[in-house]
This record gives C-alpha cells, structure tokens and sequence, in this order.
C-alpha cells in the first residue's frame, strides 16, 4: 500500500513508523525540517520537506497515486483543504483529515471526508475509565455520512447543530 | 443588501468601509481581539470578536439570513472553509473567497465557492500584460548565448508601424524571420507592412539588441537595457 502523510507531529510521525515498518510505501510531507525529528534516524520511508496544502508541492511528492492520505497538521482547517486537495484534484482513494473540533469533524464527514476527532476519542476514553459505557458514535475513523459536494453534485444535507 | 465579512486584516477592514458607505448591513467577524476592537472603536458595534470558521458564529452573525458571505482573511484554508460552512449549513446564496496561492482557484470553485478573488492572479496578470509591450522578450539563446531569439511587440506609436522591412535599419546581427499576427504567422516578405498588434520574431547578435528595440519598439526605457 501507498500512503500519503501531512503533517509530522507526533501523530503523524508514529503513524508513517509504524506503516512503513510493516512493509508499507510511506511518504510523509512537513512543512519545518526540524519535524522530521521526530522520525527514527533509520526511517524506512521518505520524509519531504514542503507544504502540504499546496497542490504543486503534493503532485511533486507523489501524493496522486497514494492509496491512502492522512491530513494530520496542528490546524483543522489546514487539513480540511488538504484533504479535498487530495480526494478531489489527486483523486486519492481513500482520505482522512483529523479534525479536532466535533462540530467541524460533523460537518465535514457529512461532506464526505473521513475524519478523526482526537477531542472525541479522548473524551470517550477517559468517560470509559471512569466507568461509563462507551459512547457508539466515537468508533476511530468516521466514515463520510454524505457525499462531497463537488462539481455538480447536489449539496449534501448537514447536521443541523453546528 | 446583509454581508457577513470574515477576516478584519486590510481587505476585510477597506471593505467594512466601503461596504457601509454605500449603505449596505453588515457584520464583521474577527477572531482577534485587539484588531476587532480597534475597528470597532472606528466603525462601531458591527464588529464581532469570534472565528468566523465555526458554525455557532456564523449563526449569531446572522448567516441564515445573509445575501453574502466573504472570507478575506490572508489563510485560504480559513476561507475555504468559511465558504463551505455558509454554503452547505446555512444555504448562503453568494459566497466569496479572497484565494492567495492561485493554484487553488480551480479547487475552492469545484468545492462550490461562488467568487474567487486572487490578488496574486492579479498581481501576475497585470505584469504579463505590461512586459512584452515595452520590451523584448527573450525566448532562447543559440550558439552558447551568442544569439538570441527574441520576440517584439509593435505597439501603436512604435516607429515600426507602416513601414517595410526595407525601410527599418536592423544592423547587420540581426534578422526578423515571421511575423504573429491575430493567431497567423506570416512570414516577413520585402511587401509586410508592420501593424500595431504584431509580435516580430527576431534572431539578433546579443550586441544588437539595443538597436533592434529602437527601430522596431522605441527608444528603450533606461532599465530595459542590458
């Protein structure tokens, strides 16, 4: 598998080790050099310097032909462009963008894209320690619950809380 | 006409301005503090201190009913997502997004933004139009930099407009091959007469240069040679 990483904070960074020592093809993008220290020295994929939310930068790096791509930067909507940049003019397969904010990650998943809510997941694991159920709804990854409003799509509905 | 401005840097604060000068309603969000206060002080309680990223904000703003909404802040993420917000949550009819790196107009258009507004396109646009006009431009070297392939536009007052190929004294390194006229190329017989509007293709001498701008586009500005 081919995957596509932006963003190498502590996330990214343990993501694309663990991807590429299992034998995947790992391309992680950063925009500070010094990010990339967060990566073992022994690193089995490519690190690139550059920035992720422009469409030259990404084509250069060879995010088309990624299987999966990972928007994972410090700001949600820097990885909200990234990752329609990715699913909609690289036509990446398959796309995840973290979204820290739950209204924003909603929003968004109703748009089509996966995301990870990180406040979500958190907020359920420690309601789970504490000895409450887990809440359904927080599973990882939300899969898009709408279609991406592209093109000539009809706008998909939206939850009606934001 | 009800606007919600996002994003109070230079653009959003001249267009608060304007916009209330010519009589329109509207409302300015500006997550920054000490910024929504100063405009404030000057052009009154429009101004809201929030992110205009998020839904809640848009809403106290007023976006169900908005005509417009325009994201002008210097990030084109922010904006990108300020416009799909008010497009798909609160069905906003016109949505504008100021887009810094010109490559991602075609994206935020796709994504369904109503306006793009690109001052670097702008910029660029007005600066390709203004350099083959007042000078050559230099599309190849040839034999290690010895010559050149040079192009000229004759522009109207040009002291090439009218005349022959024999009536213009090119120096001996120089020769004019074709002539681009409208979408046509025509070769240069001793019977062309040189329009305004032309692009001259030229193979000059380096040393040459000088002269060959003075007779076919004018006396070179100062800084146009070398």
């Amino acid at each position: 598998m081919r995957a596509f990483i932006v963003g190498c904070g502590r996330v990214g960074a343990g993501l694309a080790e663990r991807l590429a020592r299992a034998g995947h093809d790992v391309t992680i993008v950063d925009i500070t050099a010094e990010s990339f220290g967060r990566l073992e020295p022994d690193f089995p994929g490519r690190a690139l310097r550059g920035d992720g939310t422009d469409e030259d930068v990404l084509r250069r790096a060879g995010a088309e032909g990624a299987d999966v791509f990972f928007a994972l930067t410090e700001g949600d909507n820097r990885n909200i462009l990234t990752a329609q940049l990715a699913a909609e003019s690289l036509s990446v397969p398959r796309v995840v963008a973290k979204i820290n904010d739950p209204v924003r990650a909603e929003a968004y998943a109703a748009l089509g894209i996966a995301t990870l809510c990180r406040t979500l997941l958190l907020v359920d694991a420690l309601a789970v320690y504490s000895g409450l159920p887990s809440d359904p709804s927080v599973g990882g990854v939300s899969l898009p619950t709408g279609h991406h409003p592209g093109g000539d799509h009809e706008p998909a509905a939206v939850p009606a809380e934001a | 006409m009800f606007v919600i401005i996002v994003g109070g840097g230079k653009v959003g604060y001249y267009l608060t301005k304007e916009l209330l000068a010519a009589g329109h309603e509207l409302v300015l969000l500006e997550k920054d503090g000490r910024r929504a206060q100063q405009i404030a002080d000057e052009v009154g309680s429009i101004v809201l201190q929030r992110d205009g990223c998020e839904g809640k904000h848009l809403a106290e703003a007023g976006a169900n009913r908005a005509a417009i909404v325009a994201a002008v802040t210097g990030d084109d993420e922010d904006n990108l997502v300020v416009c799909q917000v008010a497009k798909h949550h609160f069905a906003v009819p016109r949505t504008i997004a100021r887009v810094n790196n010109p490559r991602n107009e075609a994206l935020f258009r796709h994504l369904g933004v109503d306006e793009i507004i690109s001052p670097t396109r702008m910029a660029l646009a007005a600066i390709e139009q203004d350099i083959p006009v007042h000078e050559l431009l230099h599309l190849a070297q040839l034999e290690g930099g010895n010559l050149e392939v040079l192009e000229a536009q004759i522009a109207e007052g040009s002291p090439a407009v009218g005349r022959r190929p024999g009536d213009i004294s090119l120096p001996d390194g120089c020769s004019v091959i074709v002539i681009i006229r409208g979408e046509q190329v025509q070769t240069i017989r001793p019977d062309t007469i040189f329009q305004a509007g032309d692009k001259v293709l030229a193979i000059s001498r380096t040393d040459c240069e000088v002269q060959l701008h003075r007779e076919l586009i004018g006396e070179p500005a100062a800084e146009a040679v070398g």
